[in-house]
């Protein structure tokens, strides 16, 4: 392998640029989904990317930008089921969160719409254009200044939603900033490891850093970093053995995770 | 903007002689003291005697459900009110209508303008993945909190460092005192404060209560099963199942004929519809609630204050 024509290749620096963002951002998201139980949630959201990306064909529509809207339509949509339905959050989420996948899938296969699924699934890092590169530059900017602007609002939230009610926290609207952070995430983080491994990149990373950290800033700290090292190493796995990058940067996250677990348990 | 003040002052002072409780007013001072918060005088014909909250008919019907009705009363500053009840009875929900948390379907409820609320969860659960010290909850989202200090006055400063996942019911229900009460609020709420706290523990937390209530002279309201332990330091109980039963002074109200049905006897409870009681003779004795209730078929005699028939009509309370 030729490592001096690879490292001057604008592709590989794309990837790693775009892993890299997904990452920073997604290790406090990811840090507040694991304290509120929201790994299914996010599940649900990023499923339904699929039929947003449908939607973006039909349209004309840029697809991150349809995967945004949709989601964040959906992110309404499940609030207002939860208050309303009789159903546990649980099932719920069950029940949308796969027919909304196989109704993206059945949508696309239907009107023909000619893509490759298997990266939607799995994501490919490795065809993130400039263009792509900008939109999630700009994604992730907003989800960190919203993090930056309401995080003791979002901590006090997470910690007891009725007593920071009480202490005039608006929660109706931290709630829905925190969902559509989320739904901004699945946006950006769909090219990096694909619909199905998203909730993957929100979890375990937050997941490892619990054992390092003494606060939530640290845990939100080192998520994020977690979050990178595994977007290196899997991207380098990609390179050198040629494995889809997106499963491999799960992959390698969750080589992390297992090693802390390994760790305290002999400690 | 020196003379728009005075008018304002006037304004408001003029308002409050007229008319002190009507919502517009009370809005207007709201909206006054919004605009200035340097009209802090307008507080003052408020302060003492002015009800911190007041609840006229409440109601609230969900799904067909009357989960409250009637609900008229009124917190004062410096004053303890325990609501008693049976499971179901709607304590934690008239608590949620009086903090705002759920809008009543029926009913008003006049808060005093800008009242500083603190509110003692039933529970915290939290993920154990939260990491998280005492210290830091106290001081999140409150400016300048000397955490330290919040929890001296709980008798809890060895917590400081513990983390929020590792304490014991009691332990943790002193820690959501601490936060509730460095607020400096002007009324404590408080639902089910001992739960999860031993028996020791709980005539501890009632006193932590009392002596809060002293040194902040803020209005108290406290939703508790053991009236034999909060009798001490409650100026007022409210009976609640549905409605207001009764309420009164907690000597009153332990020995009326509501408050004895519903908690005269621990043991032998079964629900029926009655329209009469019968006293200790076994005459039957008009009766005040015409609902269901579940009630013992006699009062305990060993309870303290056995209603005698000519004593019943001290339930009234003394407002």
């Amino acid at each position: 392998m030729d490592w001096s024509q690879l490292l001057s290749s604008t592709f590989l620096w794309y990837a790693l640029a775009a892993g890299l963002l997904v990452a920073v951002v997604s290790g406090p998201l990811g840090c507040f989904a694991v304290w509120r139980r929201m790994a299914y949630f996010g599940d649900t959201l990023a499923h339904s990317a699929l039929l947003g990306v449908t939607l973006g064909f039909v349209l004309h529509i840029q697809p991150t930008l349809a995967v945004v809207a949709s989601s964040c339509v959906l992110a309404l949509l499940l609030v207002y089921f939860q208050r309303r339905q009789n159903l546990s959050v649980d099932t719920l989420l069950g029940i949308l969160s796969h027919s909304m996948l196989a109704l993206g899938i059945v949508t696309m296969s239907l009107l023909k719409i000619n893509v490759d699924l298997l990266s939607l699934l799995l994501g490919d890092l490795l065809a993130v254009s400039s263009q792509d590169l900008a939109l999630m530059a700009v994604a992730a900017v907003i989800i960190a200044a919203l993090l930056w602007y309401l995080w003791p609002k979002l901590l006090a939230f997470t910690l007891h939603e009725e007593l920071a009610a009480v202490e005039g926290v608006p929660v109706d609207k931290v709630r829905l900033a925190l969902m559509l952070m989320l739904a901004l995430l699945i946006a950006i983080a769909m090219k990096v490891v694909g619909v199905l491994l998203i909730t993957a990149l929100l979890i375990i990373p937050a997941a490892t850093a619990r054992r390092l950290s003494a606060t939530p800033e640290q845990m939100a700290g080192f998520a994020s970093l977690i979050g990178c090292v595994s977007v290196v190493v899997g991207l380098t796995m990609s390179v050198v053995w040629d494995s889809p990058a997106g499963p491999s940067i799960v992959l390698a996250a969750s080589l992390f995770f297992l090693l802390g677990h390994v760790r305290t348990a002999c400690a | 903007m020196p003379t728009n003040t005075h008018q304002h002052r006037i304004k408001g002072c003029d308002i409050i002689i007229r008319g002190l409780h009507s919502p517009a007013v009370l809005s207007t001072i709201a909206i006054l003291q919004r605009q200035n918060p340097s009209l802090t005088s307008l507080e003052s014909p408020l302060s003492s005697s002015t009800p911190l909250i007041r609840a006229h008919d409440l109601g609230l019907n969900i799904g067909g459900r009357q989960l409250l009705r009637d609900i008229t009363l009124e917190l004062r500053p410096a004053e303890i009110v325990t609501v008693i009840g049976p499971n179901g009875a709607g304590k934690t929900t008239l608590l949620r209508l009086l903090l705002g948390l759920t809008k009543p379907t029926s009913g008003t409820i006049e808060r005093r303008p800008a009242l500083r609320l603190g509110y003692m969860p039933q529970r915290l659960q939290i993920d154990s993945s939260m990491p998280m010290t005492v210290s830091r909850f106290l001081q999140l989202g409150i400016d300048d909190v000397s955490a330290a200090a919040a929890l001296d006055r709980v008798a809890a400063k060895h917590l400081a460092n513990a983390r929020l996942t590792d304490l014991s019911g009691g332990e943790m229900q002193r820690v959501l005192l601490a936060r509730a009460a460095a607020r400096k609020p002007q009324l404590l709420v408080l639902d089910e404060p001992t739960q999860g706290v031993d028996v020791g523990g709980q005539s501890e937390v009632y006193q932590l209560i009392a002596q809060l209530r002293d040194e902040l002279q803020c209005g108290v309201l406290l939703v508790s099963h053991d009236l034999h332990l909060v009798m001490a330091a409650t100026d007022r109980v409210l009976c609640l199942n549905q409605h207001i039963c009764c309420h009164g002074h907690p000597e009153q109200v332990s020995k009326d004929p509501v408050y004895l049905e519903m908690f005269g006897d621990k043991l032998a409870l079964y629900t029926h519809h009655h329209n009469h009681h019968h006293d200790l003779s076994g005459d039957v004795v008009d009766e005040c609630c015409d609902h269901d209730h579940a009630h013992a078929l006699t009062p305990a005699p060993s309870r303290p204050g056995v209603r005698t028939p000519g004593k019943r009509k001290n339930s009234g309370g003394r407002d």
